[in-house]
């Protein structure tokens, strides 16, 4: 098998390493060809959509989005890695390229940010993906949970927790990994080491440099691997996966990769960190070196071509969709807060309708 | 004054066949018992609820009957508790956690507010949150700091939650049964003074039926409702007992329900009193005798006498063991409220 990335650690931020430069320049065949290329198209499907949203935003379509360009590799490798008969992944809320990964409707994905739900509306049960989470950390006992159900139903399902270094810092995260490492539970702790949380780079963030490194402390295998590397991501996952489905439990997986873009649109990364920072980063970009790969591979500008123009078309039926959603009814305020909602509760939906209807 | 432990009034005065006289925190194990036979999706987990059977041992036996994937034992942590149910929630377990204390729920309180009650509405309906918290609550163990909370409003103030808590033993099996079976997070207020009274309880009887938020009349009386829930309605109770002597004919609600409060309940009760007192354990200002008020104030304008008082807590962090009694609602400060709502008078 292909290396899935070195173990040096990072320095002040994310430093780029000058290892890869080979690997993408090796050929591929067979069936590992046919992964590139799809793991390829949807990360420009992830890309395209992303700068999509941040026009979206501009326009007034969308109040704030979370850009996720730089990290398409991390989040397409990883959940196109995973099998959506029985696994499920638990996103944050700069997930885009996971709901690519996992074919979750783009639109119910982007109306998140388009205003319409907060956690979304696409088929969450479905898709294998929960709903977008903006509590920093919270959503990982989760994962933790879920793969506590597996483990009591016996079960060979997988959880993976998407987190970033930010969130490394958060007592949640700690919790999970600990109940994670006591029941030997089947979880992934995905972290995306994006250099970034918003404006504190990740050498202020994580004692010590390495979140993988923190795994030995709860006894599981901790990897730290290059998040630009489509495959390597892809690949570890897989590993991880395969470990928890033979009963060998969790995996701390550490992909060093780049948040590219502002931590959202309404952030401005000029005000704490230089242009330079952010130009190193563009040689390491993880679409340009899955191309570079697909080249040395013997496909051509037309193959390239046609992704690109399909993945422009695809973004164009989500933004035909996401126009779509204007408003949303009164009720639905309150149709989904409870299963068996109380008398009194009823009473105030009836009388909300009446009241905003009469406006 | 009346030394509170010196009269254990029981609640449940009958005897019918097919009722078990027990402790509270054995009705509570009884009720988790059942649940964990009748459904096989029931999950119990907290500090110390499985080989120890609970500090409170309200979980007792289970471990042993059911086992360590039905019952078990969590790391020390409670967000990791809450964080581990709503995952177990999602993927179609229904969680009966404990925490140890209330003031311990705290380190939770992200878990609960932001994960527990808005699960379901964030992921428009597609997974529910049929979680049961078991809370011990409340004072009057001579517990250390943070054992002796009272943290009704928090949770009944946040949407999504259930709050509710029982007074007697047969109130506990019930009310823990209905919330178990309840599809929405409930969060289960434990009495910890009331653990250890024993009473009848009818594990037969269908009160699982009953609607959520639904309140019982448990003294009759024609001159004013105190209005309790959790230890204080025995409090309440003798209080009745006391004011009888000097001819107060007090009705006593249990309300059981601290979201969604029985307003229908409580304003039939005051309809015919024309005087309320709303009895509480937590601090005074902005608990939830002001949302009682509030109800009582829009159903029974008309029909009330005087203002709806309130005996509660003072506005201070719950004191130290020495001090805490002075600080509980007694029965004197409760008479003293019955006597001022019924010495008012307009103009």
């Amino acid at each position: 098998m292909e290396g899935t990335g070195s173990t040096d650690s990072a320095g002040q931020t994310n430093a780029p390493r000058s290892d890869t430069g080979d690997r993408d320049a090796q050929s591929i065949s067979g069936p590992r060809l046919t992964l590139l290329k799809l793991l390829y198209e949807r990360m420009l499907l992830a890309r395209e959509l992303d700068r999509e949203s941040v026009a979206m935003q501009r326009q007034g379509i969308l109040p704030g989005y979370a850009p996720a360009r730089g990290q398409e590799a991390a989040q397409v490798g990883s959940a196109s890695a995973l099998d959506r008969a029985r696994d499920f992944a638990f996103p944050t809320y700069r997930e885009l390229g996971v709901a690519v990964g996992l074919e979750a409707d783009l639109v119910g994905y982007i109306a998140s940010h388009q205003g319409a739900w907060h956690g979304g509306m696409y088929d969450f049960a479905a898709s294998r993906m929960a709903p977008i989470n903006a509590v920093v950390g919270a959503p990982v006992p989760h994962a933790m949970g879920w793969a506590m159900g597996e483990k009591l139903a016996a079960t060979d399902g997988c959880a993976i927790a998407y987190f970033g270094d930010g969130a490394s810092s958060q007592g949640d995260i700690h919790e999970a990994m600990n109940f994670a490492g006591v029941w030997n539970l089947p979880v992934i702790f995905f972290c995306q080491n994006n250099g970034w949380a918003i404006s504190l780079p990740t050498a202020q963030q994580v004692a010590g440099g390495s979140v993988a490194a923190r795994a030995a402390g709860y006894g599981m295998p901790g990897v730290r691997i290059d998040g630009n590397d489509v495959l390597a991501v892809y690949d570890a996952v897989q590993d991880a996966l395969a470990r928890a489905r033979g009963g060998g439990g969790a995996t701390v997986i550490e992909a060093i990769t780049y948040r590219v873009g502002p931590h959202s649109t309404s952030d401005d990364p000029g005000r704490y960190r230089s242009l330079d920072d952010e130009q190193s980063w563009l040689t390491r970009d993880p679409v340009t070196r899955a191309e570079a790969r697909l080249r040395a591979s013997g496909l051509d500008d037309a193959y390239v071509a046609a992704a690109l123009a399909d993945a422009r078309e695809q973004v164009e039926r989500v933004r035909e969709g996401v126009l779509a959603i204007t408003q949303r009814p009164t009720a639905e305020m309150f149709d989904f807060v409870f299963a068996n909602p109380p008398a009194a509760f009823i009473a105030q939906r009836a009388h909300a309708i009446a009241e905003l209807t009469n406006d | 004054m009346i030394d509170r432990v010196m009269s254990d009034i029981r609640l449940d005065q009958t005897d019918a066949p097919g009722t078990t006289t027990m402790t509270m925190q054995r009705a509570i194990a009884t009720a988790l018992a059942d649940a964990l036979a009748d459904d096989p999706s029931v999950l119990v987990f907290g500090e110390d609820v499985g080989k120890l059977g609970g500090v409170f041992r309200a979980t007792d036996g289970l471990h042993d009957r059911f086992g360590s994937a039905r019952v078990f034992d969590t790391p020390l942590a409670e967000a990791g508790i809450m964080g581990m149910a709503v995952g177990l929630a999602m993927n179609g377990w229904r969680p009966v956690p404990e925490i140890q204390f209330d003031g311990f729920s705290y380190p939770a309180i992200d878990q609960i507010v932001n994960q527990v009650a808005r699960m379901r509405n964030r992921s428009r309906g597609a997974f529910g949150m049929p979680i049961t918290l078991r809370l011990p609550s409340f004072g009057g163990i001579n517990a250390p700091e943070h054992h002796g909370e009272s943290m009704e409003a928090l949770f009944a103030h946040v949407p999504g939650l259930k709050v509710v808590s029982p007074s007697t033993p047969d109130e506990a099996y019930h009310l823990l049964r209905q919330s178990i079976a309840d599809p929405d997070p409930v969060i289960f207020m434990e009495p910890k003074a009331r653990y250890w009274h024993k009473g009848a309880v009818n594990t037969a009887d269908a009160a699982v039926d009953l609607p959520v938020g639904t309140s019982r009349v448990v003294r009759q009386g024609r001159h004013v409702t105190l209005i309790a829930w959790g230890a204080m309605v025995a409090r309440c109770l003798q209080a009745a007992e006391l004011g009888a002597e000097d001819g107060v004919e007090i009705e006593v609600v249990d309300l059981r329900w601290l979201k969604p409060i029985d307003a229908a309940g409580l304003a039939a009760s005051v309809s015919r009193t024309g005087r309320a007192v709303v009895v509480h354990e937590a601090p005074l200002t902005a608990g939830l005798g002001a949302e009682v008020v509030a109800l009582l104030m829009r159903d029974c304008f008309a029909a009330l006498k005087a203002p709806v008082g309130r005996v509660a807590g003072y506005d201070v962090p719950y004191p130290s063991q020495v001090l805490e009694e002075r600080y509980l609602p007694s029965i004197d400060r409760i008479l003293t409220g019955v006597q001022e709502t019924l010495e008012f008078r307009r103009g």
